[in-house]
């Protein structure tokens, strides 16, 4: 009886000469977060060849997709990047009102903007906490984990949970502020700054640190769109492509903010654009805390019945609301037929939503646009001709996310 | 699979036939101690693929902070383990890597369901995915959530630390 | 920019006869050899110089039964154009965009594990999110949501209401 274990996958290629080794690394390995396996042709320490095997964690969401409403399907989107999760909810949940023809209400538009860049502070904290404790920087991971604890209790404060919120709804949001919240939120966004402060100080002018990440991993822009790499992987490159600026949704028009780009594509410009869209989308939740104030009040979900509940006093009184309430829930909005592509600026770049609907209770067809995947497919021309090690720093400022890049 | 690393106590009201009452008593004042050893000093290897491992990162970080139970200290290797913790949603690709560091480790090890994609799936019921790790090796320790809190882990990880404390660690031979 | 995108939408409707508009950006539907030709002309002439996107949709009830849809993004002029193709179950090959894009790479990968569609000039289309082994197409309507294919036996389950060890 053969007792070895199977092999999940094809490697591309075996060793090229007697002088030449395969190395397998991953998937289970910190340095790729567990789901990516990195199949490499070393010459001594020298990286040849690579040949990279993502799918570990490919949990069938666009099968899931077919088989729930559209409703339902908020918390498997929250699960695809995982560390921002609320910009996917708001994505995913954009992309089906654009097919129902939605205006959300100028509260809910403000909200899901500020809540969008908290989510992205907290991503950007994550790669870089990660990205620094591979390397060995223990102090900076845990100075950011203690920040980004916070960020989750806050949220948690909100939206009931830490990390998969699924806050986001068809037309709005799921409950509105509750009091206190935005004081704690200028709380929280000072200390962001002073431990952002310590990190930079720990970090940037670091004699190893430089060494393991300057001209390490290097990419540049005309390359990286020819892989479709987009968000900060590309800006790093030397391109100032964002969506928030070129093509605005949400409340992004209204917003003052730069957009960092790096010189040379490296992992050092990796770490320093997201530490550098950290401090912009700190500024621009706080010109967000003052436009809510200003012109944000009213209410967060849009009075439409398609998608809304009713209230739950005319729901228990009346028997309108009470079916308007039962359908929603048991059969879900009904979106009219036709497709779309709604992509939004994520954590790691474009995600996109392709939704193809034919009238009914659920989507008829989901596909996921996510960068990480993307980035994988071009991972290889970043790792080729560098050393075995500085496949961990690269691969950690690339910002694999397994739920968005395997889906 | 192999059930007889966790052996039952012996019954109570007397000593197994064939051996004394000091004997029993010394073996369990044995296992007593070793127990304590063992359950203070746990070495997770962290199989991590999925949204848990954020709060993995949590719960190994300040306020919560596992290394007040001594199970902080992760070893990326599964020959220096002996606590795997499966953090995350178990597909069938990355199944036979789980066996695999399963396999590698040794005796005595301990395995902590972390999340409910581990425990029994999760809401991933679909051709992908494993619908439970149990399906694969045995489980100690389920800790449900989506992603638990981190008090939830380690309230886990005493439970853990109590039914160590109460097996057999039989040492020297395979009975003492 | 607006007067900008007018007078590209106006030179794209002119260069495809195909061009549709559909509500968020203009679809070209056109047949599966026709697609790296196009994808070229997008490149070069009309400066779609990123893809953000492949993948298909099965229309079983339909014959030609599947959609292969590709997006494309201009990093200049920031305008998105969908392109379509449909092919039958018995011959479901398209054009590969890899000569054009690196990105095509993995996006073809999935597209044809998902749904058996194959891409013409591609040398590489082994599983990328499956394993080996796997047999059918999940995303097929035809595959069902639950079927599953273990690569490891399962261990044996204890009976439901009794624990897997005594205490």
């Amino acid at each position: 009886m053969d007792t070895r274990l199977p092999n999940p996958v094809r490697p591309a290629f075996g060793a090229s000469s007697d002088d030449t080794v395969v190395v397998n690394i991953g998937p289970s390995h910190p340095a790729t977060h567990g789901t990516v396996q990195i199949i490499a042709e070393l010459s001594g320490e020298k990286v040849l060849r690579v040949d990279v095997h993502c799918g570990y964690l490919h949990r069938g969401f666009e099968k899931e997709c077919e088989a729930h409403t559209w409703h339902n399907l908020i918390p498997y989107v929250d699960r695809l990047n995982y560390c921002s999760a609320l910009i996917n909810d708001f994505a995913y949940c954009d992309t089906v009102e654009r097919l129902m023809a939605i205006e959300i209400t100028p509260r809910c538009r403000y909200l899901r903007t500020l809540l969008a860049e908290y989510s992205r502070i907290a991503d950007h904290m994550t790669c870089v906490a990660a990205a620094l404790m591979e390397l060995g920087a223990m102090t900076a991971f845990l100075y950011l984990v203690t920040i980004r604890d916070q960020i989750y209790e806050h949220l948690a404060d909100l939206t009931g949970a830490r990390l998969t919120y699924s806050y986001g709804r068809i037309g709005g949001l799921a409950r509105d502020l509750p009091p206190g919240w935005l004081e704690r939120l200028e709380k929280i966004l000072a200390d962001c700054d002073v431990f952002l402060g310590r990190v930079h100080g720990l970090v940037d002018r670091n004699r190893i640190f430089i060494d393991r990440m300057r001209n390490v991993g290097t990419i540049g822009a005309a390359e990286a769109i020819h892989w479709g790499y987009t968000g900060p992987m590309l800006r790093a490159s030397g391109a100032p492509r964002d969506l928030r600026k070129d093509v605005p949704y949400l409340a992004y028009a209204e917003l003052e903010f730069e957009v960092p780009v790096g010189i040379i594509g490296d992992n050092y410009d990796r770490y320093y654009v997201r530490m550098r869209e950290i401090d912009e989308s700190i500024h621009m939740i706080r010109q967000l805390v003052d436009l809510l104030e200003d012109k944000g009040q009213g209410p967060i979900e849009v009075d439409d019945r398609r998608c809304s509940f009713p209230p739950k006093e005319r729901v228990y009184g009346e028997i309108e609301s009470l079916i308007n309430h039962f359908k929603l829930v048991i059969d879900g909005p009904r979106v009219p037929a036709g497709e779309v592509y709604v992509a939004h600026e994520a954590a790691n770049g474009e995600l996109g939503f392709y939704a193809v609907s034919t009238g009914g209770a659920g989507p008829y067809r989901l596909h996921v646009r996510s960068p990480s995947f993307v980035h994988m497919g071009g991972i290889h021309r970043m790792l080729e001709n560098y050393q075995l090690a500085d496949l961990v720093p690269t691969f950690g400022s690339v910002n694999m996310i397994g739920g968005e890049c395997d889906r | 699979m192999d059930d007889s690393r966790v052996i039952p106590i012996a019954p109570a009201g007397g000593a197994a036939p064939g051996r004394s009452a000091a004997f029993e008593y010394i073996a369990t004042r044995k296992d007593e101690l070793i127990g304590w050893a063992r359950k203070f000093s746990l070495f997770p290897y962290p199989f991590v693929t999925a949204c848990c491992a954020m709060e993995f990162m949590a719960v190994s970080g300040s306020p919560y902070d596992t290394d007040r139970f001594g199970a902080a200290l992760p070893r990326f290797s599964p020959r220096q383990a002996d606590l795997l913790m499966v953090v995350g949603t178990i597909t069938h690709k990355q199944a036979p890597v789980l066996l695999k560091v399963w396999e590698q480790m040794c005796e005595p090890k301990w395995v902590l369901a972390f999340g409910v994609c581990a425990t029994s799936g999760g809401f991933y019921n679909n051709y992908a995915t494993v619908q439970g790790v149990d399906r694969l090796l045995p489980v100690d320790v389920y800790v449900p959530g989506c992603p638990p809190r981190p008090e939830m882990v380690i309230d886990g990880i005493l439970r853990l630390q109590e039914k160590i404390a109460g097996q057999k660690h039989p040492i020297l031979t395979r009975d003492f | 920019m607006d007067s900008f995108r007018d007078k590209l939408d106006r030179q794209l409707a002119a260069a495809f006869p195909a061009l549709a508009a559909a509500a968020d950006m203009p679809v070209l539907a056109l047949a599966g050899n026709q697609a790296l030709a196009a994808a070229r002309r997008l490149r070069d002439e009309f400066g779609f110089d990123m893809l953000s996107s492949v993948t298909a949709v099965d229309w079983p009830q339909r014959a030609p039964r599947f959609d292969v849809v590709w997006h494309f993004y201009s990093t200049r002029s920031f305008a998105r154009l969908r392109m379509k193709a449909q092919v039958g179950v018995d011959d479901p090959q398209v054009d590969s965009l890899l000569p054009l894009y690196g990105a095509a790479a993995f996006m073809e990968r999935e597209c044809h594990e998902m749904f058996g569609i194959g891409f013409r000039g591609n040398p590489d289309l082994r599983p990328i999110l499956m394993y080996e082994g796997f047999v059918g197409y999940p995303l097929r309507k035809d595959y069902a949501k639950t079927h599953e294919q273990p690569l490891v036996p399962y261990r044996e389950q204890p009976p439901a209401g009794r624990p897997a060890q005594e205490p």
